[in-house]
């Protein structure tokens, strides 16, 4: 009976492994049987051979992004997306990643993209092994330090797309306030990590919002995951209790917009702004907009160089000028004149006139360590370029050029990390 | 109800065996694979109207297609099989080691921690020998922890394990978070990225060689200290009967924590070749269930360390399989976990039919 037992056991312990184990890996390729059956564009597209890894998959709206400009690049330049594109999903940022590089460069794959930050360190280990093929770490920053030629990095300006879903936020804010609905502009922002990319992202969203209520301010509440549903409602749950008004994003998921819809739908004055998708499917109301990477066209400018023989760019950023960012529809209860605004801030950053990290649109404490100099009113005068070693000692660049903090220029991979004024961060460990 | 029926037998009965021969018990198991591939076979036809041939070649070529997939393979079934033989003494005392994942982080983690403090410092060879013999130590001490607690107080081991796991994840991720690199990125990355410090050097030209050496060398030892040691075979006594081991004189208290410190420092071991000698970083899914995957390796070989080796060599082949039919025709990824599930779940039926048979009415020994 026990042996039995023992035998039931491990039954159930067996068939609970096949229920969840090897499930972490997926992909959709169809492995090219006949790459000659796409040849009609001609020349070098029909030899070219793409990998994308994504640390989730399609259910991501940040993965999704990435698919779906992975492919409308690939249409876009002749690319047979079902035989010259090999898609692994679900990689997690450790040493999955590796082997998903290196598998997909023995599956012939010239060039390899991986599409979150913490897959650059294992992409550079297979950037190492295989010198003949070229990999890229989007949102990566180890390119230009990595001294290898085959390793690349590119990231869009999300923080101008950030800014702008910020300025459509801010009215909103303002009609409420004027109304005399909120008197307290309080603002909540769920975000994935406490590092630059994300703190890039929220000071760009706050300042975005200020431009119409200037004393509005911000507390953010991390996740510690790039995608995690449940988490990103709790954040955003916790953020509405203390009594904040508009809940932005910088997680994947449709955890935080799906949670102030069912607290609008309980009465509450709430609004969400999303990242990488529109949200008015999970929050038909309380949607204003999201803002959004156009990663198609980092992806075809990429390919289209690397078809054509040319070196790849180490790192490669662009924003509105190029069309790689935008924000999606707004919401039905967008206040007036919103568009108009959209598009005032749209123009004003194409020509260069409006900046983002305008350094007198903000003020900051004092740096204890030595990165970056205030004046006696708070505004920055001088910071850390590129500090990657964490050492406090600036590796690069001057990072604030005529007033403005220069964000993704002397590398594509966000690293403005100044902690501005009216943010909070409520669990920065 | 008439008089005949009281008397009817059942049309099966279920007897255990006395023994089985082991060609015999080799033939059932090898029927029941086959079975299996046939049974899957139909689901793959059913449900997808591939050829199920071609879907088995594509496993095959998921797991062997390149020298590189075969090597990653080796290297992952290592990694199963070194576990797998550390828990064996544990089961084999009837101890119920679950917390195999635990012991692979803790082992995992001194590894890091030693690997990004004194690499550069010490020479990698020095390195490797200290990274063992620390990880192999931090093991024992997870695995004595709850062996203690049986030994002296009877605690339940299987709980006791269990939430020792769940202490060394969050353990693990306190070490992430202190570690990180970049400062909030959540992960470590890979450690000594430029200068391979303490990293397992290649052996006969090969990335993962002195993995296959160090766990078949820990593979024979534990099978000859099971089979033939004095302490193999106290484990065996305590395991079968602790009321005879102690008429026998065997100290039990002594027995289960030392075998529980044997046990968890092949474990911690693991978590040093995990570390060392394949993803070169830590993070909670540094053991990735193979602490739970391994119970099964071990089980099925009986605690047969040679067998353990064709077992964790199954189950990795079956895993690397899926992955690739799941890209290679679009499946959907719980298809190709339906037929790792199918093909699990004949390969353990087949122990039933191994310890047990059917007996039928009617049959030739229907009668007596």
């Amino acid at each position: 009976m026990k042996k039995f037992l023992a035998l039931l056991l491990t039954l159930v312990m067996a068939l609970s492994l096949a229920a969840c184990g090897g499930s972490d890996e997926e992909s959709t390729d169809s492995s090219a049987e006949d790459p000659a059956a796409t040849e009609e564009s001609g020349g070098s597209a029909a030899d070219v051979k793409i990998g994308l890894i994504c640390v989730h998959d399609i259910n991501s709206g940040y993965d999704a992004a990435h698919i779906e400009g992975l492919t409308a690049a690939c249409e876009e330049l002749g690319i047979d997306a079902n035989s010259q594109v090999i898609f692994r999903y679900n990689i997690a940022e450790d040493e999955n990643c590796y082997d998903a590089a290196v598998d997909l460069a023995e599956e012939g794959c010239n060039i390899i993209f991986s599409d979150s930050y913490g897959h650059q360190s294992y992409m550079l280990d297979a950037a190492e092994d295989y010198p003949d093929v070229t990999f890229v770490s989007c949102t990566g920053d180890m390119a230009a330090s990595s001294g290898l030629d085959n390793y690349k990095n590119l990231f869009p300006y999300t923080y101008e797309s950030r800014y702008v879903s910020g300025v459509v936020a801010g009215m909103k804010l303002k009609e409420l306030m004027d109304a005399g609905t909120v008197t307290d502009p309080k603002v909540g922002y769920v975000g994935a990590y406490p590092y630059a990319e994300v703190v890039c992202g929220y000071t760009a969203f706050l300042l975005g919002i200020q431009t119409q209520v200037p004393e509005a301010y911000m507390e953010v509440q991390y996740t510690n995951s790039w995608y995690d549903p449940v988490a990103e409602g709790e954040a955003a749950n916790a953020l509405m209790a203390r009594g904040c008004v508009i809940i932005g994003q910088h997680a994947d998921s449709t955890g935080a917009p799906s949670a102030v819809q069912a607290q609008k739908d309980a009465g509450s004055v709430v609004y969400s702004v999303g990242y990488n998708i529109d949200m008015l499917e999970v929050a038909p109301t309380a949607a204003l907009t999201s803002s959004q990477n156009n990663w198609s066209v980092l992806y075809r400018d990429t390919l289209e160089k690397f078809i054509a023989g040319e070196e790849v760019p180490v790192d490669y950023a662009v924003g509105i000028t190029e069309d790689a960012v935008m924000i999606s529809d707004l919401g039905p209860e967008c206040a007036e004149g919103t568009q108009e605004a959209v598009d005032a801030a749209w123009a004003g950053l194409r020509d260069g006139s409006l900046k983002v990290f305008d350094t007198s649109t903000f003020t900051c404490q004092p740096a204890a360590d030595g990165s970056y100099q205030v004046d006696a009113d708070g505004h920055v005068t001088s910071a850390f370029g590129l500090d990657s070693d964490g050492d406090f000692v600036n590796d690069t660049g001057e990072a604030i050029v005529d007033g403005a903090f220069q964000e993704s220029v002397l590398r594509s991979a966000p690293y403005f990390s100044l902690r501005i004024d009216g943010i909070t961060e409520l669990n920065n460990n | 109800m008439t008089q005949g029926k009281t008397h009817r037998e059942p049309l099966l009965r279920i007897a255990k065996r006395d023994g089985i021969a082991r060609p015999k018990a080799w033939a059932i198991r090898i029927i029941a694979v086959l079975l299996s591939l046939v049974v899957s076979g139909i689901f793959i036809f059913a449900v997808t109207k591939l050829n199920p041939i071609q879907v088995y070649e594509g496993i095959f070529d998921g797991a062997f297609g390149t020298p590189r997939r075969s090597w990653v393979t080796v290297r992952d079934a290592m990694m199963l099989l070194c576990i797998g033989v550390g828990l064996a003494p544990a089961f084999k005392m009837r101890f119920w080691n679950i917390g195999a994942e635990g012991q692979i982080l803790i082992g995992g983690i001194v590894t890091a921690g030693f690997m990004r403090a004194f690499g550069g410092d010490i020479s990698t060879p020095l390195l490797l020998v200290i990274m063992a013999v620390v990880s192999l130590l931090a093991g024992a001490a997870w695995g004595m922890v709850p062996a203690t607690f049986k030994a002296v107080w009877n605690t339940n081991e299987t709980l006791f394990t269990l939430m020792m796991n769940y202490v060394a994840i969050q353990l693990t991720s306190y070490f992430v978070a202190l570690w990180e690199n970049p400062v909030g990125s959540n992960t470590v990355g890979v450690i000594n990225q430029r200068t391979k410090d303490g990293w397992f050097p290649e052996l006969f030209g090969q990335e993962y060689g002195l993995n296959v050496v160090l766990v078949l060398l820990l593979t024979v030892g534990m099978f000859l200290y099971l089979k033939y040691s004095k302490q193999g075979y106290e484990i065996s006594v305590v395991g079968d009967s602790e009321n005879t081991a102690r008429y026998a004189g065997i100290n039990v208290k002594k027995v289960t924590i030392r075998t529980m410190a044997i046990s968890g420092a092949i474990c911690g071991l693991a978590g040093f070749i995990a570390v060392a000698g394949a993803s070169h970083t830590i993070s909670t899914s540094t053991a990735g269930g193979r602490g739970f995957t391994a119970i099964i390796v071990a089980w099925l070989a009986q605690f047969n360390t040679f067998v353990m080796i064709l077992i964790s060599f199954l189950l990795v082949f079956l895993q690397k399989g899926a992955i690739q039919i799941a890209s290679q025709f679009n499946l959907n990824d719980y298809a190709s976990n339906i037929i790792t599930g199918i093909i699990l779940f004949f390969i353990l039926g087949s122990e039933f039919f191994i310890n047990y048979r059917i007996i039928l009415r009617g049959g030739k020994e229907g009668a007596k």
